[in-house]
């Protein structure tokens, strides 16, 4: 079983560095903001640790704080990076097309 | 039988596969202009089946708790990003990160509680709880600080202690130490905790030292950090989301950090190591004692000087995203182009708290996209450029950078506004930038002042080219 996830990690971490190489300047800080949300994931330990062993009132306290703050990370992280986003969106189509191309002659 | 098959683990795995390759696909798609909106919204569907997945494990109960965090997550999350102002949007994602990052300590936490302080848990399963709880108390604490930095709660200037150094290294023996306790059997609680308050001092003693100009690069490492602990955590708990999202984030992170640090020519360690000028010495006043004068000039001055411009450059920096100028900077840029001024943007990589931060305000203004110039592009122009108009800028344009061998961002690419034929510097005061050093550039012979609030200067600025 460790050596499984060991291998999905290093799997996992590969695909990390490929998917990323290549960014324009402008996007760096809605990236940043969109893996910072991916990361938010936590949650699913949250509850998974409450849901199947969460006993005794600190230990629920503790994991019902860990739930709120991985839900903060999750929906507040997603719904800011799309705000974000939004900003480069509301252009009519034709600064839209201007925009996806200039990045790629830079780069 | 339905519902024995959706509670089937095999079932629940497969539903990560996909909420993981919807990451991976979301994460592709977030690196292109076209495609990064859509990027996003897949990535947060890949989220809402890897949780919707969680809840049909067997067995879960503590379904009132469960509801209740998630109500006061959303409660507190979904208010906080909507209202967010697009300026203190670097904040913000540093808040989100550190939310995270003391989400995975708290699980560990709550890990070694309920299995009576990790006894008879497989030795592996301990230390990445460990590794996940230092990480994540570290990530928690240091986010907090960049946030109050960049909300300005706490000087944005390097915080240096004594011994700094050798604080933290002994605050990371501590939890490391404190670790292989509990790893080789001791199951004192306070043993825990003391790795986790080594771990948030840790955190603060990292932030604390580290100049608001290295902020981004450090907001970046700390979402990495937050990425890795949540692999971590993954292991500890067998569970494939949160190993693969999180080390997608934890290598993705890295790169990113790695990019923010070169574009300022810095090296993570040295960063880590200590703020700029880590020795403490930041020179106040230029520190050779001369007097020098910087000339100031009025709005009127400003206008004229610009209507009869052939070229304008305007460098915006954190001071316009404060002064939220970049309407009336738009409105500016109009006025000049009536008149046959031809008007660009130079972007440093870093302007602002956050590479790309610049970008999303002029966007949200509406200045079309061709007349944003990143820093190769800006560089060669202001050798011809008639007036560069610094709105709120400073480090990012100090040629001590580039002349000064003891500066302390010696080396670091800037933008060479000094080429350009005058500058004029909107700021609010003499006052050194968030790195908190002096910038020779306000007392060069072709340099003008101009101080007031961004926004109102420029504001004035657009008025008197009105009475032109």
């Amino acid at each position: 079983m460790l050596v499984t996830n060991l291998a999905i990690l290093v799997l996992a971490g590969f695909v990390g560095f490929y998917v990323i190489s290549k960014v324009p300047n402008t996007l760096h800080t809605p990236l940043m903001s969109g893996t910072n949300a991916i990361h938010g994931i936590v949650i699913v330990g949250g509850l998974l640790v409450l849901g199947l062993s969460g006993d005794g009132f600190l230990n629920k306290l503790i994991l019902v704080i860990a739930i709120a703050f991985g839900t903060i990370n999750v929906v507040g992280g997603f719904l800011v990076t799309d705000r974000m986003l939004e900003m480069f969106k509301t252009k009519d189509p034709k600064k839209a097309a201007a925009q996806a191309e200039e990045p790629e002659g830079s780069a | 039988m339905f519902a024995s098959f959706l509670q089937d683990p095999d079932f629940i795995r497969v539903c990560y596969i996909v909420a993981f390759a919807l990451f991976i696909i979301g994460l592709g798609g977030l690196t292109g202009p076209r495609t990064a909106v859509r990027g996003n919204r897949i990535a947060a569907v890949g989220m809402a089946i890897a949780i919707g997945a969680t809840l049909l494990t067997e067995g879960m109960g503590n379904w009132g708790l469960i509801i209740l965090g998630i109500v006061i997550g959303t409660v507190i999350g979904v208010p906080a990003a909507r209202n967010v102002r697009m300026t203190a949007m670097p904040q913000m994602v540093a808040l989100f990160n550190g939310v995270g990052g003391g989400a995975i300590a708290l699980i560990s936490w709550a890990e070694f509680r309920s299995s009576d302080g990790f006894d008879h848990v497989a030795t592996y399963v301990v230390i990445a709880s460990l590794f996940a709880a230092i990480v994540g108390s570290v990530s928690f604490w240091g986010s907090n600080i960049a946030f109050a930095k960049l909300q300005e709660l706490i000087s944005g200037r390097p915080i240096v202690l004594p011994f700094q150094q050798a604080i933290n290294l002994a605050l990371l023996a501590v939890a490391v130490g404190f670790s292989i306790a509990i790893a080789s059997g001791t199951t004192s609680e306070w043993v825990f905790i003391g790795i986790l308050v080594a771990a948030a001092l840790l955190g603060n003693f990292v932030v604390l030292p580290i100049g608001g100009a290295d902020m981004p690069v450090v907001i970046s490492m700390l979402n990495a950090f937050t990425g890795l602990s949540a692999a971590a955590a993954g292991i500890a708990l067998d569970n494939t989301a949160l190993i693969v999202a999180g080390m997608i984030v934890g290598a993705s992170g890295s790169i990113l950090t790695n990019l923010m640090a070169q574009a300022m020519n810095r090296s993570i360690p040295s960063i880590v190591a200590g703020g700029f000028g880590g020795s403490g010495a930041l020179p106040a006043g230029g520190g050779d004692g001369e007097q020098r004068t910087a000339r100031s000039t009025s709005a009127a001055d400003a206008a004229v000087q610009m209507a009869y411009a052939s070229s304008v450059m305007i460098v915006p920096g954190y001071g316009m995203a404060v002064a939220q100028a970049q309407h009336a900077v738009r409105e500016l840029t109009l006025e000049l182009e009536k008149r046959g001024v031809e008007v660009n943007f130079a972007i440093h990589p870093v302007a602002g708290r956050m590479p790309g931060h610049m970008n999303v305000l002029l966007a949200e203004a509406d200045v079309p996209y061709e007349q944003l110039k990143e820093m190769e592009q800006a560089n060669p122009l202001f050798p011809r450029t008639d007036v560069s108009l610094i709105i709120g800028a400073n480090d990012v344009t100090n040629p001590a950078a580039n002349d000064d061998p003891g500066s302390p961002i010696y080396g670091m690419p800037i933008l060479e506004v000094d080429k350009s034929r005058s500058v004029i510097v909107l700021k609010r005061s003499m006052s050194s930038g968030f790195a908190g050093i002096d910038n020779p550039l306000f007392y060069a012979e072709n340099t003008a002042m101009l101080f007031g609030d961004a926004k109102a200067s420029v504001q004035e600025i657009v008025a008197e080219l009105n009475e032109l």
